[in-house]
């Protein structure tokens, strides 16, 4: 069996979870799992040490990894990961340096698996209107669709290698720009709540960003919503060209079901929809569904879970 | 005088069926269309053409059917269509390959892309292809501006970064501000009569083939309720049934 490398998720600073399920992945792929963990202070990685599954953990530690750039990442990582089947998340920014890696080791890149059986890999194609099982033959890099995999526990001991890695910048960050709201990204959430047309005006909007602080959830939207609405940013688009999500729980409100709209999220875990037309299509993907104005619904909903959750 | 390509795909549009025979994809009853985010690109190409004078070419891989993608970036203002010969699949180091390859010889300096293809989901043509090239990449970029160099805006965690870039360059775009630019009937007409410069290829085996392509499993039906009251009796069933909150 093939040697395997993680490069591990960071988010705000810390090793993500979402590392566990790469682990579990990479496992599955091949053996002797050494995970790499880029950072700019080795501290970030004494958090994974206790993370299971893996044979070795490195600290990839440079400066080059304070802001994402692409070039600079994958020389960077490349210097000290070993050979073998790389495994990333496959979270944007991730793909992106999957992709990078594997154009500079000159092999392949398989993105958005959510399944491996053996060499076949399975990934989305068509938005996930189909699925693609492709055979790999020799090293790759993978990049593995969150929350589909089950996460490696944290219970086990490795000790950690720290080695300074070098890439050269290729382009420079002139501004950070923090986003006015403190609330989640819908790429980032675990639970989303979304706002469609049917809201009637952003405003409305306000009922789901209430639910949204209860759950600890972003707040999504159709396009036809961001759209219609300047106060409703294309960031908070999910469908076809707005971002590809897949939470645990995602609720639809005041959304019919378009095609493009289900390319985004329809391998979320579990699927609530609220829509006062019982033969809206999104009823059919929805695990459970709740035909009623969300006028009448969410009221119910926010105090349900503010009971449950309190 | 900049020299800039634009990658183009055609793809099934969005909304269509996708139906499987034979263990593959059947496309032969689906309107093909550039892939949503290709449109970014070409848009974000001609900007840059406008900002700083230069040539736009699009450049696509495929067979003949795949002339009507570049027609349609012709007509709204590129000024070259190119097409790389090859019907045969490709993983993804071989395609990049051969896109780099001409690329390097051909002499662009900034090339454009949609930040993934509507089919295949992955985006990892831009940068793969620029660090083929040993070129920067920004992905995922929602604006653009030229003045006093060239800035682009791509999301991170917290918000965005603003960042400064320079030629050698792949930019894989995401929706933006911008608005797409839509063909005018002289447009239209140019693009029917533009010559596509056809080259052919010869690219290397792929260590990643296709072994099937399937429907995805059925999920089961879900549980439907009427009115808002029901609300509660689902918030029950989230943490009973599903165990999620
Ligand atoms: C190339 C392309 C790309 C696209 N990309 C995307 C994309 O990324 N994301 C996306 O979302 N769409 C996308 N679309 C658009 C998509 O086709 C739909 O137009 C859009 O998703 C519709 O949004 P909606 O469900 O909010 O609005 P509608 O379809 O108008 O649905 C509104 C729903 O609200 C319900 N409703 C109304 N009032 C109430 C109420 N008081 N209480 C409860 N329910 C109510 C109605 O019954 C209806 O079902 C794309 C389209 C194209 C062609």
């Amino acid at each position: 069996m093939t040697d395997t490398v993680v490069i591990a998720e960071i988010s705000k600073g810390k090793v993500s979870p979402t590392t566990n399920e790469l682990i579990s992945a990479a496992n599955i792929l091949g053996t002797d799992c050494t995970l790499v963990i880029p950072c700019t202070d080795s501290s970030l990685a004494d958090q994974a040490s206790n993370i299971s599954g893996v044979a070795k953990i490195i600290a990839a530690k440079s400066s080059v990894f304070t802001n994402y750039d692409a070039s600079g990442w994958a020389q960077a990582l490349d210097s000290v990961a070993p050979q073998g089947i790389i495994v990333t998340a496959a979270s944007a920014q991730s793909k992106d340096l999957a992709a990078r890696i594997a154009a500079r080791r000159n092999v392949s890149v398989v993105q958005d698996v959510i399944s491996i059986d053996g060499t076949t890999l399975s990934t989305p194609i068509y938005s996930g209107k189909a699925i693609e099982n492709v055979a790999i033959n020799g090293n790759v890099v993978v990049s593995i669709r969150p929350n589909v995999f089950p996460g490696v526990s944290n219970d086990g001991s490795c000790d950690i290698q720290v080695i300074d890695a070098s890439g050269d910048l290729s382009t420079a960050v002139k501004e950070l720009v923090e986003r006015a709201s403190t609330r989640l990204d819908v790429s980032e959430a675990n639970i989303i709540i979304s706002g469609g047309r049917g809201m009637g005006s952003p405003d409305n909007f306000s009922h789901l960003e209430e639910i949204a602080d209860t759950l600890g959830a972003a707040v999504g939207a159709s396009r036809a919503a961001v759209d219609t609405w300047d106060d409703i940013p294309h960031s908070m688009q999910v469908g076809q060209t707005g971002k590809t999500v897949n939470p645990n729980l995602y609720i639809a409100v005041g959304i019919s079901g378009a095609i493009q709209h289900l390319a985004g999220m329809r391998s979320s875990k579990y699927i609530v929809a609220i829509n006062k037309d019982a033969d809206a299509p999104i009823f059919q993907y929805a695990d459970y569904g709740i035909v009623s104005t969300w006028e009448e619904a969410l009221p119910v909903l926010s105090s349900a879970l503010s009971n449950m959750l309190s | 005088m900049v020299k800039i390509a634009v990658l183009v795909k055609q793809v099934p549009d969005t909304n269509s069926k996708i139906q499987i025979s034979n263990d593959r994809v059947d496309l032969s009853s689906v309107k093909m269309v550039m892939s949503p985010y290709d449109e970014f690109a070409v848009e974000n190409a001609l900007l840059h053409r406008e900002a700083v004078g230069g040539t736009v070419t699009a450049i696509t891989v495929g067979g003949n059917s795949a002339d009507k993608v570049l027609k349609d970036a012709k007509a709204i203002g590129v000024d070259e269509i190119v097409r790389l010969d090859c019907t045969e699949y490709m993983d993804s180091n071989a395609f990049q390959t051969v896109i780099s390859g001409v690329i390097s010889q051909d002499g662009y300096e900034v090339v454009y892309c949609g930040k993934s293809s509507a089919d295949t989901g992955s985006g990892s043509t831009g940068p793969g292809v620029a660090e083929k090239l040993g070129w920067a990449s920004v992905s995922n970029v929602t604006d653009i501006q030229f003045t006093d160099g060239m800035t682009v805006t791509v999301p991170t965690e917290g918000g965005n970064a603003i960042i400064n870039v320079s030629a050698p360059l792949v930019v894989s775009c995401d929706k933006g501000s911008i608005k797409v630019r839509k063909p005018n009937v002289k447009g239209i007409m140019m693009a029917k009569r533009a010559q596509v410069d056809v080259k052919s290829l010869n690219p290397n085996p792929s260590n990643v083939t296709v072994v099937s392509q399937t429907m995805p499993a059925e999920k089961p039906a879900g549980k439907k309720f009427e009115g808002g009251q029901s609300a509660e009796t689902v918030v029950q069933l989230l943490r009973e049934e599903a165990n999620i909150i």
